[in-house]
């Protein structure tokens, strides 16, 4: 794959944001912070394609 | 009047006066190197080597105290086997494979650097800048022994140039007084703070990092500390933001504290402080000397161009960068194998002028990754905003379990040889099944030979390497270059090493290699025009 997906992709949306959100449950702001970078890098690690992760970055904006 | 601005390790070359401070008019030489650093010493040994009469002037008589430099890379000691000093350097450094990564009072992960089979040096070692330039000192004593013309004049200060189209005129201040000398070429090689720059009116720009950095060598008198390689990030110790272990020859260790922006230079290098830094580091049983210590700050930066006429810049004058990765010296003595050769074919007039104006293409482009290697490196340690300060610690957190992150820990990036890849002295690429490790541009990557090594085999002066491939006996001659070939067989499983770094998927190879030994082009045969183009290219006269 070399182009980012930006059609709908999550067969369960509702339950993917209720678990993101759910993460988040208890952590300081700092704590948040520090927890989405964590994810970002898990992700993008994953992803792997500069190419789609350079369109990512730009989506992102 | 003549001050030392810095005391001496060893005193190597004595003020003495000479017969050109007493001469009715300048006396004309083909080089002046100014300063005796490791580039302007590496400049001066690559130069005499080829039998061109050199002059180096340094405003000092011998080499600096204090160590700066304590990493050099399997590229620098290549080079300096070439010029003969490579053994000395790799007999006293010390080699290590292990590094440790911690936070806070955890370890994030442990690395090991297995070094490669089959090269003849490691991929750094750990020595002293002043014995490296020691090193290289007695290989120009050892050179001039065998006739090379290179003199070395120490408390010959320049304070004044006046260039000319086909020469340059250089005002020195000595003991004794002034003088004047000519030089067809002068090399700059007088450091970050280059008064030759100054003097010519030349910018120097980039980017000074808000930190600043004490450093201290200590030699430890108690403990046996393993030979490793250790960094911190946010130490439990809070004796730096981030601070750094490594070991050195002679039961000397460098420590690296970073202790922020604003911080009282004077305090700060008071023994009793540093002390308390260390102390806190090493605990109170460890007892220590320290031998050296200083406080830098850094800067990445480097001059728009660095061949100005019949001036050239070489090493910090012309590129300065943070230390991490190791980048200053070494590519400084990259600098100096670059420009040497080229140098020396326009000298003996076997090459026009252009050749140098490479110099400049290849070691903008070698300096530019050096900055931009380093740069990051730099990010990484000292984070310069909150969201950066944030993905930092979570690539470090991250990395303690999960292998995928520790990729991403930048405590900086080992010094690699550039590839020249988009060089107007390349030749074709030929080569299919070629290896990318010695595609056109790249250096030459050793292996064994026999009971030697290759790059020793290479020697330095153009050279075609015909792996089963038929080449002329005797040497080529290209319009007054010579063009030594050899070959090497693979075939029955031999030198499989060679084989591996230079056939690839290819059953035969002819490598044209450049006196630095860079690869030039590559072909699947010999064929003598296609040689005769490149070699012509190779020096600029196409
Ligand atoms: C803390 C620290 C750690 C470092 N670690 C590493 C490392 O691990 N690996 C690495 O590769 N690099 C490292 N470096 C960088 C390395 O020290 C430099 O890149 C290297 O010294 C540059 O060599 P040079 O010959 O260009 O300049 P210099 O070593 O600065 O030499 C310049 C010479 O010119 C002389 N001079 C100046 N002005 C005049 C004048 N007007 N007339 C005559 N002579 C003059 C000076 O006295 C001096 O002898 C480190 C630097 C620092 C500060």
């Amino acid at each position: 794959m070399d182009t980012l997906n930006t059609k709908p992709n999550l067969a369960a949306p509702d339950d993917f944001y209720a678990a993101l959100i759910a993460a988040h449950d208890g952590k300081t702001d700092a704590e948040s912070e520090a927890f989405n970078a964590r994810l970002i890098l898990v992700l993008a690690n994953h992803i792997g394609d500069m190419a789609v992760l350079r369109q990512a970055l730009a989506a992102a904006q | 009047m003549l001050h030392d601005r810095y005391s001496l390790a060893f005193k190597l070359y004595p003020y003495a006066k000479c017969p050109d401070q007493t001469a009715q008019t300048p006396v004309r030489h083909p080089v002046v190197v100014v300063g005796g650093g490791p580039v302007g010493l590496a400049t001066a040994l690559d130069l005499g080597r080829q039998g061109i009469a050199v002059v180096l002037l340094d405003d000092h008589e011998g080499i600096g105290m204090g160590s700066r430099a304590i990493c050099f890379a399997k590229r620098t000691l290549d080079i300096a086997d070439r010029y003969g000093c490579g053994g000395p350097m790799l007999d006293k450094g010390v080699v290590w494979n292990v590094g440790k990564v911690f936070q806070d009072d955890r370890q994030v992960f442990e690395f090991n650097l297995q070094p490669e089979a089959g090269h003849k040096n490691p991929a750094f070692i750990n020595l002293q800048q002043p014995y490296f330039e020691k090193f290289l000192f007695e290989q120009i004593c050892a050179e001039q022994k065998k006739g090379a013309p290179i003199q070395v004049r120490g408390k010959n200060r320049v304070d004044a140039v006046d260039r000319f189209d086909d020469h340059v005129q250089v005002h020195i201040t000595t003991p004794d007084g002034p003088y004047t000398l000519q030089a067809d070429w002068l090399v700059a090689c007088d450091g970050a703070g280059s008064p030759l720059r100054a003097m010519m009116g030349l910018g120097f720009d980039g980017r000074v990092f808000q930190d600043s950095f004490l450093i201290a060598d200590i030699k430890m008198t108690t403990t046996n500390f393993p030979t490793e390689r250790w960094f911190w990030f946010e130490p439990y110790f809070k004796s730096g933001a981030s601070t750094l272990l490594h070991k050195q020859p002679d039961g000397i260790w460098r420590v690296d504290f970073q202790i922020g922006w604003d911080v009282d230079r004077a305090e700060e290098l008071k023994e009793s402080n540093i002390r308390r830094r260390l102390d806190a580091m090493l605990g109170a049983d460890v007892d220590y000397d320290i031998v050296w210590s200083s406080i830098y700050t850094f800067q990445c930066r480097r001059m728009d161009k660095f061949r100005h006429g019949r001036v050239i810049f070489a090493g910090d004058s012309a590129h300065q960068v943070s230390p991490f990765g190791a980048r200053g010296a070494n590519s400084g003595i990259q600098d100096v194998d670059n420009l040497g050769w080229k140098l020396g074919l326009v000298i003996q007039g076997k090459a026009p002028d252009r050749l140098l104006d490479s110099y400049d293409d290849e070691r903008i482009f070698g300096a530019d990754e050096n900055i931009l290697n380093s740069t990051r490196a730099t990010d990484f340690i000292t984070p310069k905003s909150k969201a950066s300060h944030t993905f930092r610690n979570a690539v470090l957190t991250l990395a303690e379990h999960h292998e995928f992150a520790r990729p991403l820990v930048n405590s900086g990036r080992l010094s690699v040889p550039c590839v020249y890849t988009q060089s107007p002295l390349n030749g074709p690429d030929r080569l299919v099944g070629g290896p990318a490790q010695t595609r056109v541009g790249s250096s030459c990557p050793d292996a064994p030979l026999g009971d030697g090594f290759l790059l020793a085999a290479l020697g330095d002066d153009f050279v075609l390497l015909a792996l089963n491939a038929d080449v002329p006996d005797t040497p080529l001659d290209i319009d007054g270059i010579a063009v030594r070939a050899f070959g090497v067989s693979t075939t029955g499983g031999r030198h499989a090493q060679v084989a591996e770094r230079y056939l690839g998927a290819a059953t035969s190879a002819v490598y044209l290699i450049r006196p630095d030994q860079h690869v030039a082009a590559r072909w699947p045969a010999f064929d003598a025009t296609a040689v005769r183009d490149a070699v012509r290219t190779a020096c600029a006269k196409d």
